[in-house]
């Protein structure tokens, strides 16, 4: 995967190398640089959005060094209250902090089309590819593995999170509450968001009274 | 005309769904109900479709309704369609966000929001290993601890576990994926 993107890049890069001229061609570059990062991130994505998360960390946060992990962190809350796909909206938040509103489009069509090619494939070729004992081993497999990345993920946003007892507190009430009821994500974070504000305000007044 | 249908309807949902992939379920179902195109059946197909391929589960589950009514331009327009108001939205907050981001009353609420961002993550992750180690049913039918766990991935897990983790080698997630379909494969999982 890694190289059939770097030689479609490399191809894509000599095709524009014909027919433009330097400046604009360092500026398409990161377009095409974000729809190929994010096609890759798309097509290694196995369950939802949050399974996303460990393929942005090592492409986008380490790899290209486009966004932190803690705008990572705010992306997927806003991502989460906001209407649409969580994946898409991620997506989005990244490529428009690269290269604007372009750049947003760029990564949202990334993302989008690893999915498109294999599901019209897989539609049309394969009817029953979902019951295959084969496939529903190798996912059983893959759940394993996207379980041991998700906590890995987590354990590398803590250090951006739990600054305190405070954020640690309000990071363990979430995830029970998450866990054994059925509230609504934008509630958590409208909370989360209260609460942040009363903290940091009441913090600001002790040290201006002591 | 079936295709600007399916642009309107498709972008409706994903105007209207707040929550992720699975939250757009409760819209296919709608939708179903509404036009006929396609049946409960093929919903419940779609989900084992988009959960067992690569791509995240809403855009999968698109495509796959798009294309089941309406072939490849289908299965094109409804995850365009999807997809868009997403874009307009995040475009539109990114613009509000980056105005605000050094205020200081924006920095404390981003400092309550990390942590629950954290802990409906970690959330998320603990509905994975429900149904990656756990076997609830077998347990429920024999009472026995034993039966509790899916043995071969726990083990699988621990191993990932300590693998992934030797920073010296930096294995790419992706390359653990396929090694765990493999074996998953190998081992009957």
């Amino acid at each position: 995967m890694r190289e059939a993107c770097f030689i479609l890049n490399n191809q894509l890069d000599n095709n524009l190398d014909n027919q433009s001229g330097g400046r604009s061609r360092k500026r398409f570059d990161v377009r095409l640089d974000l729809f190929l990062t994010f096609c890759k991130i798309g097509g290694l994505t196995f369950g939802g959005g949050y399974a996303m998360l460990p393929m942005l960390q090592r492409e986008v946060v380490e790899g290209r060094q486009w966004a932190t992990e803690a705008e990572i962190m705010d992306y997927y809350a806003i991502g989460q209250c906001l209407p649409g796909l969580i994946a898409v909206n991620v997506a989005v938040f990244t490529g428009n902090k690269v290269r604007g509103p372009l750049g947003g489009i760029c990564a949202a069509l990334g993302v989008v089309f690893p999915s498109m090619i294999v599901i019209t494939a897989i539609a049309a070729f394969l009817t029953s590819f979902a019951e295959l004992a084969a496939v529903q081993s190798a996912f059983a497999g893959i759940r394993v593995c996207v379980l041991v990345l998700i906590a890995n993920a987590i354990m590398k946003l803590r250090k951006a999170s739990l600054v305190d007892w405070r954020t640690t507190a309000l990071f363990a009430a979430v995830f029970l509450l998450s866990i054994l009821t059925k509230i609504s994500p934008i509630a958590y974070v409208v909370a989360a968001a209260l609460l942040g504000a009363l903290i940091q305000y009441f913090a600001a007044r002790g040290r201006q009274t002591s | 005309m079936i295709l600007l249908r399916l642009f309107y309807e498709f972008f409706m949902t994903g105007l209207f769904a707040v929550g992720g992939g699975l939250a757009t379920l409760p819209f296919l179902e709608r939708i179903s109900e509404k036009t006929g195109w396609f049946t409960r059946q093929t919903l419940i197909d779609m989900i084992a479709v988009s959960e067992a391929t690569p791509g995240p589960i809403g855009i999968n589950m698109a495509t796959y309704v798009g294309y089941v009514t309406a072939g490849i331009p289908g299965a094109v327009v409804a995850s365009i369609a999807e997809a868009l108001p997403s874009l307009a939205i995040v475009l539109i907050m990114a613009r509000f966000l980056k105005a605000f981001a050094s205020h200081p009353t924006v920095k404390a609420v981003f400092y309550g929001i990390r942590p629950a961002s954290v802990g409906m993550i970690a959330a998320a992750g603990f509905g994975v290993l429900k149904v990656a180690l756990l076997d609830i049913p077998a347990y429920e039918a024999s009472r026995s601890a034993l039966d509790l766990f899916q043995w071969k991935g726990l083990i699988l897990a621990a191993v990932l576990a300590v693998v992934l983790n030797v920073k010296k080698w930096r294995i790419h997630p992706a390359l653990a994926i396929a090694a765990s379909a493999v074996i998953g494969i190998v081992f009957r999982f």
